[in-house]
């Protein structure tokens, strides 16, 4: 009886685990023994850490994941702090307030690459839009992708542009679920408006900001879409991110060792996020 | 003088009358019961007192200061909810001391103050607890806690026992009411279950569609109800009511006794009998209307068994079939000539 169980319960779990199996698992160690055994376009040429020797003298690779670092520092804290104020804002009583929402929630709802190609309008050095709109003022353009210190910036601000309204419909959830009784009684007690937020709402969304941040971590080293679109990670690798720099070896450069050994890296840094997202959220989502 | 003082207070939606000039005065150390039927204007009324909910007409003075239009924070009275509305993410310490640190209260005074309630309330070992590893009666406890530890003159309660269970229920009733005496503490307290207003209460002020129906002490609501709709809604069993060809004789079910005179008339014949231990109570039909009342003990009449049921004049009461409401001068009437309704 238990026998046949078992085996149902095997049977029901294997569509998923074949699929995980053959587009996960398999390329995850086929890749990280690629990354040990191979060299340039040539798999199982013997054991070497030849490929990773070359990503610690490789300066692109150093200025690459730098590069994604500043940019996740920058694009998570912003997004996440804009999402949570549009959140209160939009679940307050304000006039139009689905039309808000709705309106804050639309870039989630492109996909990254007609978005890039309509910042790529909003870019454009002669007739974008940003560069016509500061002519009427009288302002100089600004290069925005083609100036190396300008073009990660200008990808930041458009990806915080798309995922704040992602994140604001996680943290308008958390919000509607928040008794008012809380509020009341809190205003009762004589908290202010920023007392409020600060004693009550703040560390109520607090299971909600460590999702939020964790994925939005993760977004910030998979998301990289809008670079083919936009820069192709110059001028000179200003803009370039770990995973369109693994894009860059493997199918434009044929270094496919030397991708995998890179794509390793990016595989550990997503895994210590994981391992993060499992180990700190789940220990602190359950004060409710 | 007195202590809080509702004055033409109301509060109307497009169309909907929730509380339709409401006044009423509460002194020092009363408590008083608001009860009515769900969507009687009750909750409403409190929360225009405590600042939650703006009225749209009339005013509120607390100790003769007009606090119609101040923040619910600036108003010096505590709050009880029927959630609890405790603070999940802190504990219970932080939940009572929430709103002392809120008004920067110095640390010192802080803790004192926190002793005492604890001590009150008796939760002395679940301090560092978080209300989700508590019961509902240790819940129950921390809301009033948190509204002892203000110190606020006016306390107001929002059905604050209507999550607990029976039992619980009946053990809180009298503990806030030991501590409501203990503290002094002037009490407006929302509720829709007559038995807790009638046992907690100094005065009832009861409410109907938006308007008081009547305001008075639990007696004189329970022996004098002041129309068919108080006599209808206080008493369980409810009071009997006979139409008559001009107005309404009402009769409490305990005052009716069976007759057992020599020269007694069958008049009333049982159609139920619901035995509740230590009496049962007997519906039978007189006059072509239905007469609830208890005897002692258990029995088991059967249906369509003619009894003779018989009361004493005083005990009745008479409502206009007009107005609803009660009429005296009638009673006074039939006191004099001992009547042949029966």
């Amino acid at each position: 009886m238990i026998r046949h169980q078992q085996i149902y319960a095997w049977l029901l779990l294997l569509p998923a685990l074949a699929l995980l199996t053959a587009f996960t698992y398999v390329p995850t160690i086929t890749t990280i023994w690629d990354s040990f055994t191979g060299t340039g376009m040539q798999a199982h040429t013997g054991f070497t850490l030849d490929n990773y020797r070359f990503l610690v003298e490789d300066d692109v690779f150093w200025q690459v994941l730098g590069n994604n670092l500043e940019y996740a520092a920058v694009t998570v804290p912003v997004s996440v702090a804009l999402a949570m104020a549009m959140a209160l804002w939009v679940n307050g009583k304000v006039r139009g307030q689905s039309a808000l929402r709705l309106a804050y929630f639309t870039p989630t709802i492109l996909p990254m690459i007609s978005v890039a190609n309509i910042w790529l309008f909003f870019y454009t050095p002669e007739i974008g839009l940003f560069n016509t709109l500061l002519g009427w003022f009288g302002l100089k353009g600004l290069n925005w992708l083609g100036d190396p210190d300008l073009s990660l910036y200008s990808l930041m601000l458009m990806a915080v542009w798309k995922e704040a309204g992602f994140f604001m419909i996680f943290y308008l959830a958390a919000l509607q679920g928040i008794s008012p009784d809380l509020y009341q009684a809190a205003e009762l007690e004589g908290a202010s408006r920023w007392n409020r937020f600060r004693r009550v709402t703040f560390p109520l969304l607090m299971p909600t900001t460590l999702f939020v941040l964790i994925n939005a971590f993760l977004n910030a080293f998979k998301l990289v879409d809008h670079l083919f679109i936009l820069t192709k990670g110059g001028p000179n690798n200003a803009s370039n991110l770990l995973l369109y720099y693994i894009y860059e070896n493997a199918f434009s450069f044929f270094d496919t060792a030397y991708a995998a050994a890179l794509t390793v890296v990016l595989l550990v840094i997503l895994v210590v996020l994981a391992v993060i997202q499992f180990g700190v959220i789940e220990r602190r989502v359950h004060y409710r | 003088m007195s202590f809080l003082s509702v004055q033409a207070l109301s509060r109307h939606w497009a169309d909907t009358r929730a509380v339709s000039e409401i006044s009423f005065e509460i002194g020092e150390g009363e408590f008083v019961a608001l009860l009515g039927p769900s969507g009687c204007g009750k909750s409403t009324t409190l929360k225009m007192v405590a600042g939650l909910e703006t009225p749209t007409g009339g005013r509120i003075l607390l100790n003769g200061e007009d606090i119609t239009g101040r923040a619910p924070g600036q108003r010096q009275l505590s709050m009880v909810f029927q959630s609890y509305a405790l603070f999940p993410h802190l504990n219970v310490k932080e939940n009572v001391l929430f709103g002392l640190k809120a008004r920067k209260v110095p640390a010192a005074e802080q803790s004192l103050r926190l002793a005492r309630a604890i001590e009150l309330v008796g939760l002395g070992d679940q301090i560092h607890k978080k209300p989700s590893q508590l019961s509902g009666g240790q819940c129950q406890r921390v809301a009033l806690a948190r509204a002892i530890v203000s110190r606020a003159p006016l306390c107001l309660m929002d059905e604050p026992l209507s999550n607990l269970d029976a039992k619980l229920r009946n053990e809180m009733r009298s503990e806030i009411r030991a501590l409501q005496r203990q503290l002094g503490l002037t009490v407006l307290y929302v509720t829709h279950d007559q038995v807790e207003a009638m046992s907690m209460a100094d005065r009832i002020i009861l409410l109907n569609q938006g308007r008081i129906e009547q305001m008075g002490s639990p007696r004189e609501l329970y022996h004098e109800p002041a129309s068919l709709f108080v006599a209808r809604f206080i008493g369980h069993p409810p009071m009997n009511l006979l139409p008559l060809s001009d107005h309404y004789l009402g009769i409490r079910p305990e005052d009716i006794r069976l007759a057992d005179g020599p020269d007694s008339i069958a008049n009333a014949t049982v159609t139920y009998c619901d035995y509740q231990g230590a009496d049962t109570l007997i519906t039978t039909e007189f006059q072509g209307a239905n007469m609830t009342f208890s005897l002692q003990g258990h029995h088991q009449l059967p249906v369509g068994r003619r009894l003779a049921i018989d009361w004493d004049s005083h005990h009745e009461h008479h409502f206009s079939s007009q107005t609803g409401l009660r009429l005296r001068s009638l009673i006074q009437q039939k006191e004099s000539s001992h009547v042949e309704i029966r």
